[in-house]
């Protein structure tokens, strides 16, 4: 085998590295899976974590009901962030999750949006003209934003109207993509999609009331498998602190005490 | 009954749409597999690279770019609304479209294989005969290629069956309209509804099997005398 000094030198640096932070044993990695409707917030809210307590946080987004099916296969996550307070609840009773860890972490608001300007009024009406050819709603069946968005059009009386006017999204993500492609002229998205520094940047939205449809209560949990990583821990407690929770109030999430 | 009306709706609509994209697609790749085969033209190399482009590119790449080109502020959304047909996308003739596009190569490419497998001997025997060109292509290309025509059917119908990249993309889940088998095994397995997945899934597993099965006994019935 042929190795240069230079290549040598380099492979040494690394293993010194790895045996340092190995020796360190407080700057870890935690594995954690976020539901889509909180990457923005999330990505934000690592980058500061890393920055204060030196752990990595390594982020992958998806559906809820995916990582539930993921996790409970043995994916590797070690926090779990859902967009509900079901599937959390269920893996602590799955034995998967810890269930002392079980906590709130953002109280999501649901906004009637379209990209045009002046296309949704303040109050919803809109919907009762039905001037539009498609009204995009997360899939209810799968996602929390949907039962949402379905609730407050019963509490209108325009479900039945509407039916034949709802495309699905599989996901909150989708659903903002059907309207933001103008496939679907308005649609029921998540406020923190439409919503930077505190307002929401473009075309014209009604932030439906909080009391038109059940909270949408998303809940975090630390797994099992995150158990004796001191990263994950800090994590967790790390969501509770007046710096994340500035963050995810910013994209328009409440919070709950 | 372990399939709920759903699911039987998603059955049908696949099998619709399936049956339709396999039709079109004969008819319309008939001329393109014939001239792919024949021709000396230097646009042959670019036009198959695009006729096989649906193999390697990710359906998310072919459902965005159609979302993006049917919508209203796309250019053919702009024609289909022009034309007084609205907008594609959510309908099941965008699917149809979709469709066309994702199963394309596997309908050119059994039929190109199929033609080029004549060679120029029959034909130049059948034009010594007098037989025109039109005559030619009917009476002796076609028939000698129904194996192709065959592999042709089944595959497009089979892969189109089995999409679910494109559908998701375009088709704004609408039961019977745009909700096919894939995207609703999709939904039961996000749903956690696993036994109702199973049903679904392990019956397309059973499905492609027999259809390639079947497609490798025609193949061998066709080697034989």
């Amino acid at each position: 085998m042929h190795l240069s000094f230079k290549r040598l030198r380099r492979i040494l640096g690394a293993l010194t590295l790895t045996f340092s932070s190995l020796h360190a044993a407080q700057a870890a990695d935690v594995q954690v899976a976020v539901a889509a409707n909180f990457t923005a917030p999330m990505q934000e809210i690592a980058a500061l974590f890393a920055k204060e307590t030196g752990h990595k946080a390594d982020l992958s987004f998806g559906s809820t009901g995916k990582f539930y099916a993921q996790i409970s296969n043995g994916a590797p996550f070690e926090v779990f962030l859902s967009a509900d307070d079901k599937t959390a609840a269920r893996l602590v009773s799955d034995g998967r999750a810890v269930g002392t860890t079980l906590m709130p972490y953002a109280l999501g608001s649901l906004v009637l949006w379209s990209p045009t300007e002046g296309m949704v009024d303040g109050q919803g009406k809109v919907l009762a003209t039905g001037t539009f050819a498609h009204l995009a709603v997360a899939n209810p069946k799968l996602a929390p934003y949907g039962v949402a968005a379905m609730q407050a059009l019963h509490k209108l009386g325009l479900a039945d109207k509407l039916q034949s006017k709802i495309v699905m999204g599989e996901n909150i993500g989708q659903t903002y993509q059907f309207v933001h492609t103008g496939n679907a002229q308005l649609g029921f998205v998540a406020l923190s999609q439409v919503m930077k520094d505190g307002e929401i940047s473009k075309g014209s939205a009604w932030r439906v009331p909080a009391e038109m449809h059940a909270p949408i209560r998303q809940d975090a949990v630390m797994l099992v498998r995150g158990k004796d990583n001191p990263a994950a821990a800090a994590l967790m407690q790390y969501l509770k602190s007046d710096a994340a929770r500035a963050v995810i109030q910013s994209y328009g999430y409440g919070i709950i005490e | 009954m372990p399939f709920n009306e759903t699911d039987l709706r998603a059955i049908g609509l696949t099998l619709r749409l399936a049956g339709t994209t396999m039709a079109l697609l004969l008819v319309l790749c008939t001329p393109l597999a014939w001239w792919l085969a024949r021709t000396r033209s230097r646009w042959r190399g670019p036009l198959s690279a695009v006729v096989a482009l649906p193999l390697v590119l990710p359906p998310t790449v072919i459902g965005f770019y159609l979302l993006v080109a049917l919508g209203p502020n796309g250019p053919l959304g702009q024609l289909t609304t022009a034309l007084g047909l609205g907008t594609l996308p959510f309908t099941f003739w965008g699917l149809v479209l979709g469709s066309l596009i994702y199963s394309l190569p596997f309908a050119v490419q059994p039929l190109q294989g199929a033609f080029e497998a004549i060679g120029e001997r029959p034909l130049e025997a059948a034009a010594t005969l007098g037989a025109g060109p039109l005559d030619r292509f009917f009476t002796v290309a076609l028939p000698l290629a129904r194996g192709g025509f065959v592999t042709a059917a089944i595959l497009s119908f089979a892969h189109t069956v089995g999409e679910f990249g494109v559908v998701l993309m375009l088709g704004g889940n609408i039961p019977g309209v745009t909700r096919v088998i894939s995207v609703q095994i999709y939904d039961h397995v996000e749903a956690l509804e696993y036994t109702q997945a199973h049903w679904l899934a392990g019956g397309m597993v059973v499905f492609s099997f027999i259809v390639l099965l079947g497609l490798n006994l025609t193949r061998r019935a066709r080697l034989l005398p």
